[in-house]
């Protein structure tokens, strides 16, 4: 008696918490609130298996707490000896036709919808001029950072994936080193980035990231990779046609040049001890072992989570095991030039000045 | 059961080997336990194919280039003969005629030992000929964890077959040790079959390409 | 004699070497309810350390690294280590008891699988002390596994390949003894429930572990002896790893839940005083949940870029095993329906597990789902989903039916008022901590990850299952509590303390004698003793043989002597790869010796056993013990 009451409890408060829920989950990394078709077609899916499964639960149910209630000890009496049945046929038949006839109706959009996922056919399409009729992004997972390259434009970013909305944007997948696993709950299902082969697949952006809290979608990284594995954020800037054209040139002519005294200061500091491993222009030239710092001035974070400020940014420069443990990026310490070293107050100021003014945005 | 007990020919069962519960657990058990190990063989089986010729960019080395047939071919001949000699040794054991059966055994051990000693000639021709180690590529690994396990198995067969002959020499068949010699024979047709495999899936289609 | 009273007459020393050497299955029963009762502890404490560490965001209460390993060994320990020992020991205390037998099959290997498993968790777990546990999740995925530094998926491949070996033969020991050592008269079709799923899991194993054992191997030989199954640049690829894990992983979760779900039939019959209904129907959803396991590993993988072809059949074959669970769960409820049920603790857990199981099922069926899985897949409502059915079907099963077969086993009584206050705070605790997992996946939150960072709609949610946590701690240590006090108790009982007992090992004392039973019992129907007991058969028997003399193996060390020889072996394998010492060659040689050694001595020697006399089973009781 008391359990069946119990377990009625529970699924008021089940109702109560998902309109609670929708309501208040954060949309830049909700799946329940989907803001591109992906996750929206995969909403759906949610929505219609969990009336499913609720029609189930609520079915057993019904026959459990009768049951308990009307069969108890207490009610049929201490010394009684039911009748042993043996079983029934009709019944069998019944809850095996009914579950079959339910999954039959499941399967149905299922394989649909899992078709309709793996749809890349356009890929790479190109128009009459032969300029490609849709974006291709190119990622790169690695230790714990992510790299989006734009084969078609000559481009290259990291930990801020930059995208049109309004169309599908097609991404080839892979993985450098481990294997890691691409996911922005808002905009779509993960796929694994292996190290062997490239996935493909596509998503689409439907809402600009501008109106969000943070003005970026999360992404995370969905596969073990590592002690860091939990920090392997990035982000997503979802941009309307015309401004994603406009930071597409932008990034094309960015040439990581320091702008003013300090930050130039600091350009020749970078250039001495970091630029072997990060580039700074959008053509992604150097480096290519570390994040492209082409737009670091217009990031969110520092290195995938960190808030994006100066105070951390010299943290991280001067610390970086301290703040993603296992990442490959040393201490000042070892890098080129600086023989044991950490960086002075001053030069980290130079660093930070430089790195803060190197933006594409400011020129879109 | 009394181990001590003597039969004769005539006092003998036909089915020895499961005459006794404990020869019974035994025979269905081992059966269990070649499923099992079918099991086992199918992934490597699986693997191999799956890395058949994959190595680093570049490698030289295919199954095709590898393999030579007339040696597989006499290695097959030399197991399946011994297979087929194991067959003899239980039809003797099952008419208790020991020592025609232990004679047989003998035969069996002296093929399987062949079978072994081209098979370490064959490795270690391609090591030495090829420079085809165990760490070259990821074809080697699993074309040598696959006939090297099979092989393995051929080893655990020869010392077993040999315990049992020697612990058993002086004393004659009893109804405790025919399931014993049923087992390592059963055992050993397995471990024929799966080179039948071997020989078709890794050396005939090697070398088909 | 109880096992206890001839512990305490027999001083502390003999009773070790006793069961170091049993090859009894009432005792291998028992030394695998203390080292998987112990297991569990650990990967208990574990779990507590992840929630402590996931109780706020940003936590620094350990560090990432180790927090990794803490979360893989929590899941490799809690199955191979916790979950599957314990069903091994009911299965060993009861299965030859329900069909009739003096013991299982293979007595000598029963005790082989035992040590071979102790020693193979030990060995994973001395990794705490030599330079760290694994830390690639239990699934151990391989790109990260070989670049894993260290020696902790070391230790994890070589400990689970020892044990594993344990696992697969005990399962064909179960498999040998259900299909030849039945009393006379127990057809299939008449041996009881926990019986049957017994049987089933078994041939899981026998099937599940093999491919286990082979991903093990190409682990071991890539990371210790210069193989290249997985090394991509050598040509490698390291999808052959998921398939092989996930051909095992899913038989897996079966070879869990289908005892379990062997447990819960016998806990409804009983304290429903009726007959399990359906029986006939119950058996094939077995059989069929037991063949459509081996049929649907890749829904792991939806992610990992196998085609829409190949997600979309292992979608709906994923979605095809509702059915016959479905059915078992229909013909339980008609059990208990229209029976007379008494809320006993045991049958507390069972009623507890339905509704707590079936909401763990379906949300499987909703990742079955495969394009609503690529939202799901490594998020916490995967962690929500499979505590759901593993807590709330495997554990509940164990805690029941460790109130159930307690007084068979050691013949007292758990408390049934702690008892029933280990329910509830185990209970409530479990819902509290996972219910709100399955949200906390929907909004966005990954598995695996050591901290996480505030405000992104997480902080409530990670706080109130942390706290639900505690309470399943405090179930746990209500539980021992009960344990302790009942031991020292030491009130005895009698043949059929819950006084419903329906199958055969309700008809013999609590706990048996060593012999199990003096006259082999004839079997006249399902629910061998229920029949008896409705005729006022006193006996609670029919016999198939006059009393005779009883034919019985000998104790034996060879078992733990092979074992540790593994054990020993495996260290010598696990140092070789630093090739900077000298000693790890010889030592792998030894162990290896010390192993083909003993298994050479035991066919070497004849070992036939021994007769208890017809004279000294009149005279009752006979001679407790080997010799
Ligand atoms: C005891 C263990 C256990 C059991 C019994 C199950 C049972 C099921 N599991 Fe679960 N599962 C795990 C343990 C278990 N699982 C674990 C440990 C993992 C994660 C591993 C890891 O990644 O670490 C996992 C992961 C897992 C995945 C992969 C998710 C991912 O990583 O992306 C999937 C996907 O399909 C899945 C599905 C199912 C299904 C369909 C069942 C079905 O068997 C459930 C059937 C039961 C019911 C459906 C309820 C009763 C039925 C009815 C009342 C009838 C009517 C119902 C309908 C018609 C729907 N499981
Ligand atoms: C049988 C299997 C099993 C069981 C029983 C459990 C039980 C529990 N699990 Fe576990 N879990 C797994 C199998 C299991 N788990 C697996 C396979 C994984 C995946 C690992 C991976 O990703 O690789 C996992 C992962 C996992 C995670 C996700 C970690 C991550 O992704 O980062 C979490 C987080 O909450 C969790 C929590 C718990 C909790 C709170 C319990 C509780 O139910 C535990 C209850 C037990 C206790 C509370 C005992 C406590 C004992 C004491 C407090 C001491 C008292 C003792 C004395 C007085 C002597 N588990
Ligand atoms: C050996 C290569 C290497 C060198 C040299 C190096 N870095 Fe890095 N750096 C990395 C890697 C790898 C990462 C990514 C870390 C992660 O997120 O896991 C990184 C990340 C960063 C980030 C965060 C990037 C982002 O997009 O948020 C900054 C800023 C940075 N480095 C600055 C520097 C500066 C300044 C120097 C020189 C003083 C430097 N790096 C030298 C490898 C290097
Ligand atoms: Cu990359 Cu997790
Ligand atoms: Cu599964």
């Amino acid at each position: 008696m008391m359990r069946g009451l119990k377990k009625w409890r529970l699924f008021g408060l089940a109702a109560a918490l998902m309109a609670f829920l929708a309501a208040c989950g954060e949309e830049q990394i909700s799946t329940l609130q989907p803001a591109g078709q992906v996750a929206e077609d995969q909403f759906d899916l949610l929505l219609l298996s969990t009336g499913v499964m609720v029609f189930v639960i609520i079915v057993v149910s019904i026959i459990y707490v009768l049951a308990i209630i009307k069969f108890r000890r207490k009610k049929v009496g201490e010394d009684v000896i039911p009748e042993q049945v043996e079983g029934s046929k009709r019944l069998e038949f019944i809850w095996t036709a009914i579950p079959i006839a339910i999954v039959l109706f499941l399967a149905v959009p299922t394989v649909a919808v899992t078709y309709q996922l793996a749809d890349v056919d356009d890929m790479g399409v190109v128009d009459a001029e032969g300029t490609p009729a849709s974006v291709t992004v190119d990622v790169t997972a690695k230790l714990y950072w992510w790299e989006f390259a734009y084969p078609d434009l000559g481009i290259v970013t990291a930990q801020e994936l930059v995208v049109p909305t309004d169309e599908p944007v097609y991404f080839n997948l892979t993985a450098a080193d481990v294997k890691h696993s691409f996911w922005v709950p808002s905009i779509g299902g993960k796929t694994d980035a292996n190290t062997d082969g490239v996935n493909t697949f596509y998503l689409t952006f439907d809402e600009e990231s501008a109106d969000l809290e943070d003005g970026v979608f999360y992404g995370k990284c969905a596969e073990l990779c590592g002690p860091s594995h939990a920090l392997m954020d990035f982000k997503v800037k979802a941009l309307d046609e015309a401004e994603f054209q406009a930071w597409v040139a932008a990034m094309q002519e960015s040439t990581g040049e320091a702008e003013g005294e300090l930050a130039q200061e600091g350009q020749e500091l970078f250039e001495q001890s970091c630029i072997a491993c990060h580039a700074t222009s959008g053509a992604g030239t150097t480096g290519g072992i570390a994040p492209n710092l082409a737009t670091f001035g217009d990031r969110n974070r520092i290195a995938g989570y960190l808030p994006h400020s100066e105070e951390n940014l010299k943290k991280w420069i001067s610390e970086p095991q301290e703040y993603k443990p296992g990442n490959l990026m040393p201490d000042p310490g070892s890098l080129p030039g600086r023989e044991g070293e950490a960086f002075s107050e001053e030069e980290l100021d130079a660093l930070a000045a430089y790195l803060f003014g190197l933006t594409v945005e400011d020129d879109m | 059961m009394d181990i001590n007990k003597q039969y004769s020919a005539q006092t003998w069962p036909d089915h020895p080997e499961t005459a006794t519960l404990e020869g019974k657990n035994k025979f269905v058990g081992f059966w269990l336990f070649l499923g099992g190990e079918t099991v086992l063989f199918a992934t490597l089986f699986a693997t191999y194919l799956a890395l058949k010729d994959k190595g680093p960019s570049g490698m030289e080395i295919t199954a095709s280039q590898l393999f030579e047939l007339p040696l597989v071919f006499i290695m097959t001949m030399l197991l399946l003969t011994s297979s087929l000699t194991s067959v003899y040794a239980m039809f003797h054991m099952r008419s208790y005629n020991f020592r025609a059966m232990q004679a047989w055994m003998a035969v069996t051990v002296l093929l399987g030992a062949a079978f072994l000693g081209f098979e370490i000639y064959e490795f270690n021709h391609y090591v030495h000929e090829f420079g085809f180690t165990y760490g070259h590529s990821a074809f080697s690994s699993a074309f040598y964890t696959l006939v090297g396990t099979h092989g393995l198995h051929v080893a655990i067969g020869l010392g077993w077959f040999i315990l049992l002959m020697i612990r058993n020499a002086k004393r004659g068949l009893n109804l405790y040790n025919a399931s014993k010699f049923y087992t390592i024979s059963l055992y050993w047709h397995f471990i024929d079959v799966v080179w039948v495999f071997i020989f078709t899936v890794v050396y005939l289609m090697g070398v088909v390409g | 004699m109880s096992s206890t009273a001839q512990a305490q007459k027999k001083g502390f020393g003999a009773t070790l070497w006793d069961y170091l050497t049993t090859v009894d299955h009432k005792k291998i029963a028992i030394l695998y309810l203390v080292s998987g009762g112990f297991f569990f502890v650990v990967g208990g404490i574990e779990a507590m350390l992840i929630r402590i560490q996931l109780a706020v965001p940003a936590n620094d209460f350990v560090s990432a690294g180790v927090y990794n390993q803490i979360m893989t060994m929590h899941g490799t320990t809690m199955i191979f280590l916790a979950a599957m020992p314990l069903l091994f020991a009911f299965m060993n205390a009861v299965v030859p008891l329900q069909i009739g037998a003096r013991d299982v099959a293979f007595p000598f290997l029963n005790s082989l699988g035992f040590w071979l498993f102790f020693f193979g968790g030990v060995f994973l777990n001395l990794s705490w002390f030599l330079g760290g546990a694994p830390d690639a999740g239990w699934t151990s995925y391989a790109s990260l596994a070989i670049a894993s530094g260290g020696h902790g998926v070391d230790f994890y491949a070589l400990g689970l390949q020892i044990s594993g070996a344990g696992t697969l033969i005990a399962g064909i020991n179960f498999l040998v003894t259900i299909i030849n050592m039945r009393a006379p008269g127990m057809t299939y079709m008449r041996m009881p429930m926990f019986t049957w799923t017994t049987f089933i899991a078994s041939a899981l194993i026998l099937f599940a572990f093999p491919p286990l054992t082979v991903g093990l191997f190409f682990l071991i030989l890539d990371r210790m002896f210069f193989a290249n199954f997985f090394a991509v640049e050598m040509g490698g690829n390291t999808i052959i790893w998921e398939h092989l894990f996930w051909i095992f992983g899913h038989p897996e979760v079966y070879i869990l839940v289908l005892p379990a779900f062997g447990i819960f039939s016998e806990i409804f019959a009983i304290f429903s005083r009726k007959r399990l209904f359906g029986y006939s129907a119950l058996v094939f959803a077995t059989i069929l949940i037991g063949f459509y396991g081996f049929m649907v590993w890749a829904h792991h993988m939806f992610t990992t870029g196998l085609g829409a072809t190949a997600n979309a059949i292992f979608a709906v074959a994923t979605m095809a095993i509702a059915v016959p669970t479905g059915v078992k769960i229909f013909n339980w409820l008609l059990t208990i329906w229209g029976g007379n049920i008494s809320f006993s603790t045991p049958m507390l857990y069972a009623l507890g597990f339905i509704p707590s199981f079936v909401a763990g099922g379906v949300t499987g069926v909703m990742q079955a789902v495969a394009p609503l899985d690529y939202q799901l897949h490594d998020s916490y409502f995967i962690v929500a989903h499979f505590h759901y059915v593993i807590v709330g079907g495997v554990v509940l099963a164990l805690l029941g039916g460790l109130h159930l077969y307690w007084p068979k086993m050691f013949g007292t009584m758990l408390s049934e008022k702690l008892g029933k206050i280990t329910f509830a705070l185990f209970f409530f605790g479990f819902h509290a901590t996972f219910f709100i997992q399955h949200f906390l996946g929907l909004l966005g939150m990954p598995r695996r990850v050591y901290t996480f960072v505030g405000d992104q709609g997480w902080d409530l949610y990670n706080l109130i299952s942390s706290v639900g946590a505690a309470f399943m701690a405090l179930g746990v240590i209500t539980l021992v509590i009960n344990i302790i006090m009942t031991s020292v108790k030491n009130e005895r009982v009698g043949n059929d303390p819950w006084e419903d007992g329906r199958t055969l090992e309700w008809a013999i004392p609590s706990p048996p004698p060593f012999y199990n039973f003096k006259q082999t019992p004839l079997v006249r129907g399902l629910d061998t003793y229920w029949i008896e007991k409705m005729e006022g058969n006193p006996e609670g028997m029919t016999y198939a043989e006059p009393i005779g003399d009883i034919h019985m193996p000998n104790n034996s060390i060879i078992p733990f002597i092979m074992s540790a020889g593994l054990f020993v072996a495996a260290f010598g394998a696990l140092y070789f790869i630093d090739g900077d010492k000298a000693w790890p060659l010889p030592v792998l040689a030894l162990g290896l010796l010390i192993t083909l050694g003993s298994m050479a001595a035991r066919s070497l020697k004849d070992d036939l056993g021994y007769h208890i006399h017809k004279e000294d089973l009149l005279k009752e009781g006979g001679q407790p013990g080997g010799h």
